[in-house]
């Protein structure tokens, strides 16, 4: 006899903890940031460069962002799984949601390190 | 005897119990922030850092009152996806469970959404 367990794909509880990781890492973020703003808030335009050109700010903020990107896509996933059920059409959103979280990370480094 | 289970359950007709409203926005909230929000965010955040030029741009677009209220309604989206999730983690960790409690954090959500929006949309105006 063969014994065969029914599970899923596994990714379901990966997943559902990054989502929750990626939240925990951007209120962390938000908070601090809103810390540094309020303790001395930037008037100019070197101001708010100075403060996003400290190299750990600029690793922090990168963090902050793919964890955004991250957290999106597990959400985006799930919206279009319970609410797009034709195959062709739901893989195609996928794939330019996919896409465009890809670009806004390649963006995120042109804006932070000023490629 | 068995109850009967109801036949049509329009969503569109019953009312909803309240932390079912603040799960159906913290839904419609994230799919906002997702698009236009994450491109208006990154958009913003080069013009505030990209350039002298740029900034003075992104001042005087501060300036616009129509760019204000968009600013403080994207802001009160992403309170209450904050608020609404930082309940489902307390969901998650078996914090209000109980009905009582559930409706009691869905309405601090609400409030605190609109109150914290509220504080700093004047703040910033």
């Amino acid at each position: 006899m063969v014994k065969r367990m029914v599970t899923g794909a596994h990714y379901g509880l990966r997943d559902w903890l990054a989502q929750r990781i990626t939240a925990v890492v951007m209120v962390v973020f938000i908070l601090c940031l809103a810390g540094i703003l309020l303790i001395s808030p930037p008037h100019d335009y070197a101001g708010w460069k100075a403060v996003f050109s400290n190299q750990w700010m600029r690793i922090a903020s990168f963090l902050f962002l793919v964890s955004l990107f991250w957290h999106a896509w597990v959400g985006v996933r799930n919206i279009l799984m319970d609410y797009v059920h034709a195959t062709g059409i739901r893989l195609s959103l996928q794939i330019l949601v996919i896409l465009s979280l890809l670009f806004y990370t390649v963006w995120s480094v042109e804006i932070l390190w000023e490629l | 005897m068995q109850k009967k289970p109801p036949k049509h359950l329009n969503l569109l007709e019953i009312k909803q119990p309240l932390p079912a409203v603040v799960s159906i926005l913290h839904r419609v909230s994230g799919a906002l922030l997702f698009f236009p929000g994450i491109p208006l965010l990154l958009s913003n955040l080069e013009l505030l850092l990209d350039s002298p030029q740029g900034y003075a741009q992104f001042q005087s677009l501060f300036e616009n009152p129509l760019f204000k209220t968009g600013l403080i309604l994207a802001l009160w989206v992403f309170l209450l996806h904050l608020f609404a999730g930082i309940r489902f983690l307390g969901l998650d960790l078996h914090y209000g469970i109980k009905l009582e409690q559930a409706r009691l954090t869905s309405k601090i959500v609400l409030a605190a959404g609109f109150i914290l929006t509220l504080l700093i949309g004047m703040s910033i105006w």
